[in-house]
């Protein structure tokens, strides 16, 4: 069979099987359309979060940029994974035992007042936004080059499938649908890796293969490095970015994970705290599967990539190589004309343009897999980019419907109303998305990280003050998430798009890039939220009664309306 | 429940999270960032060590982490009976 036909075939299947489960688990109350009806089992929770949380950054995207980046790459791994162990220590257990439906509830509440409510709805919204539209753009680019459609008609293709499930089946149906989306794009990025560890190394394992020897009998880190030193590469096992930044990057990332709202929403779907805890633990080892493995596909695929090309006549390339100069994410350009690929580090010679996004893509063509191999890769992307859509899509409506709708616009709402107020509001952020992801604008790259940046400015302080600091006050917690997010604002709009003067590397604050400066902007957070709340009135009694109460975790009912 | 008792449980618990933390941030920032270059003068195989906690190690160390935290939680929630 030809790859395509595998890949409308695995593809058509793999979306009728998330039809079939939204029909059957649709929402049928608010609770449900929010959290579930809150009677998830901690491991089905687990896989959900899991899929929920990977995205198509995380499997088209992170082992293409560790290939590379080499070490620098793994700030994604640390940030992307160390956050959990946030989130299961200090977020999980507690706000399931406050046990409401969204973040800005938790923030609303705590800190008794509106204002406080609003800048997290607004904060809700913009990283959600933010993510989804990358997430139609990923939906847009399996399609363009596995389905050979428009990338546009792919983009709206996806959003119909989106739309159709979390519309009608709400967090209820979206868990499900998860669940099955983890095992298609788990089974997906695993298939390959195991097939190119064996053929390179002889080991099955993808994370023994990693340190393991080519044929030759050398390290295949070492090869590499080797590779890297002779084509003027920065050598693949030490970074070129600073430690400092480093260092910042992989805090903001952790911190960013822990804040962001369509995973900690998750938690609120299981009965009891204990089972908060334990839906995280599943959560991390499900996703840790995925990412100890990526950067072995990341050292195999930069390996394989290398080998294919370097000084090889052009005419004489595989077919993948022509498939992808077509889509414009390969470009070559024979600049010295001797009809052979010079791929250098220094950028006056070099004549090849790589795309990293598409490195786990072509991965399997680079090594000569089967077709179904790559069919199945191409159902893995998607699964993963609908599965995060879907996620953000439901916090997106929940923050209309039920943050700014039912608690501030109009409380007598009824539960119907409401219900068609969450689905209407979905119907209208996929349109949204789909818009963004049909138009990108140019600055998608660097929203994404903003969106990290903004959770960890905004939310995190505010969240774990509130659960460990019993005098934390409004007054502290508004001013903090305020100018945390704002000067978070500043210097990714200062250096990213050249607003107030815009500026070089050279100019960046203590040397850390905008990607790492939401650790800046937390920790600056954290101090005006202390040190304002020490000069203005503490918190009513029944407010630090409810901390006193969330540290407990007997006695936590479903998740509720007020 | 009585008041000093829940105050002595949130200790338990404090402390607890203040050890596992300390092995979340040595593992991460520690062995992985700041001290990478030391440690990638020992090898593990094919990996240099501090390459490996970065891109592998602290990975697993992590996950083990919140098993150990699922496990203490629970004991500590039944002595004190506030498991559900």
């Amino acid at each position: 069979m030809t790859l395509q036909y595998w890949t409308w075939l695995l593809v058509g299947l793999t979306f009728a099987l998330y039809i079939g489960i939204a029909i059957w688990s649709r929402a049928t109350s608010t609770k449900e359309f929010y959290v579930a009806g809150g009677g998830i089992s901690p491991l089905a929770n687990g896989l959900a979060t899991a899929a929920d949380w990977m995205s198509a950054a995380s499997f088209i995207s992170m082992a293409g940029l560790i290939s590379f980046n080499g070490y620098d790459g793994s700030v994604y791994l640390m940030g992307w994974t160390g956050g959990y162990v946030l989130l299961a220590l200090l977020l999980a257990p507690y706000l399931r035992k406050f046990g409401k439906f969204t973040v800005p509830d938790f923030i609303g509440d705590r800190y008794y007042s509106n204002v406080a409510r609003t800048v997290a709805v607004f904060c809700a919204l913009i990283i959600s936004f933010t993510y989804v539209a990358g997430q139609m753009r990923g939906v847009g680019l399996v399609f363009s080059r596995f389905l050979e459609v428009d990338i546009n008609t792919g983009v709206i293709i996806g959003m119909i499938i989106v739309l159709f499930y979390a519309v009608l089946g709400g967090m209820k149906g979206i868990t499900y649908t998860q669940v099955a989306q983890y095992c298609v794009l788990i089974f997906a990025f695993m298939v390959p890796a195991i097939f190119i560890s064996i053929q390179m190394t002889g080991n099955p394992i993808p994370q023994l293969g990693f340190g393991g020897a080519g044929a030759d009998g050398v390290y295949l880190l070492d090869k590499l490095d080797g590779l890297h030193r002779e084509l003027g590469f920065q050598e693949y096992t030490s970074g070129s970015k600073s430690k400092m930044d480093v260092f910042f990057i992989t805090a903001a990332l952790m911190v960013g994970t822990a804040g962001l709202p369509h995973v900690i929403v998750r938690f609120f779907t299981v009965k009891k705290v204990s089972d908060a805890r334990k839906s995280a633990g599943w959560a991390l080892l499900f996703i840790a599967i995925l990412y100890t493995t990526a950067p072995a596909i990341a050292l195999f695929s930069r390996i394989n990539l290398i080998e294919t090309v370097s000084n090889k006549k052009y005419a004489e390339m595989p077919e993948w190589f022509g498939n992808w100069e077509e889509t414009g994410l390969i470009t070559f350009d024979d600049k010295n004309k001797d009809g052979k690929i010079q791929y250098v580090a220094n950028a006056t010679i070099n004549e090849l343009n790589v795309d990293k996004d598409i490195m786990v893509l072509a991965n399997p063509e680079i090594a000569k897999l089967p077709n179904w191999v790559i069919a199945l890769v191409a159902a893995g992307g998607l699964a993963a980019a609908l599965s995060t859509a879907a996620g953000l899509l439901l916090v997106i409506s929940a923050s209309v419907s039920h943050d700014l709708i039912k608690k501030m616009i109009n409380p007598k709402i009824s539960e119907k109303g409401e219900l068609l107020a969450a689905r209407l509001s979905a119907f209208v952020a996929v349109i949204v998305a789909g818009y963004f992801g049909i138009h990108p604008p140019d600055f998608v790259a660097a929203t994404v990280a903003l969106a990290f940046g903004l959770a960890a400015a905004s939310f995190f302080p505010a969240i774990i003050l509130g659960i460990f600091y019993k005098k934390m006050n409004k007054e502290g917690a508004i001013a903090g998430m305020i100018i945390g997010i704002l000067l978070m604002l500043f210097y990714m709009t200062k250096f990213k798009f050249g607003w107030f003067g815009g500026g070089t590397k050279a100019d960046w604050w203590f040397g850390i890039s905008p990607e790492g400066f939401g650790t800046v902007a937390m920790l600056v957070n954290f101090v005006i939220s202390i040190v304002i709340a020490q000069f203005t009135p503490e918190p009513p009694a029944e407010v630090q009664e409810l901390v006193e109460n969330i540290r407990v975790p007997s006695g936590a009912g479903v998740a509720t309306v007020h | 429940m009585d008041k000093p008792d829940l105050k002595k449980y949130w200790k338990t618990n404090l402390k607890y999270l203040a050890v596992l933390l300390s092995i979340w941030f040595i593992v991460s920032f520690g062995c992985g960032i700041l001290f990478v270059e030391e440690l990638n003068k020992i090898r593990l195989g094919g990996f240099k060590l501090g390459f490996w906690f970065a891109q592998q190690g602290s990975i697993y160390v992590f996950v083990v982490l919140i098993f150990v935290y699922i496990k203490l939680m629970n004991n500590l929630d039944k002595k004190y009976n506030l498991n559900d």
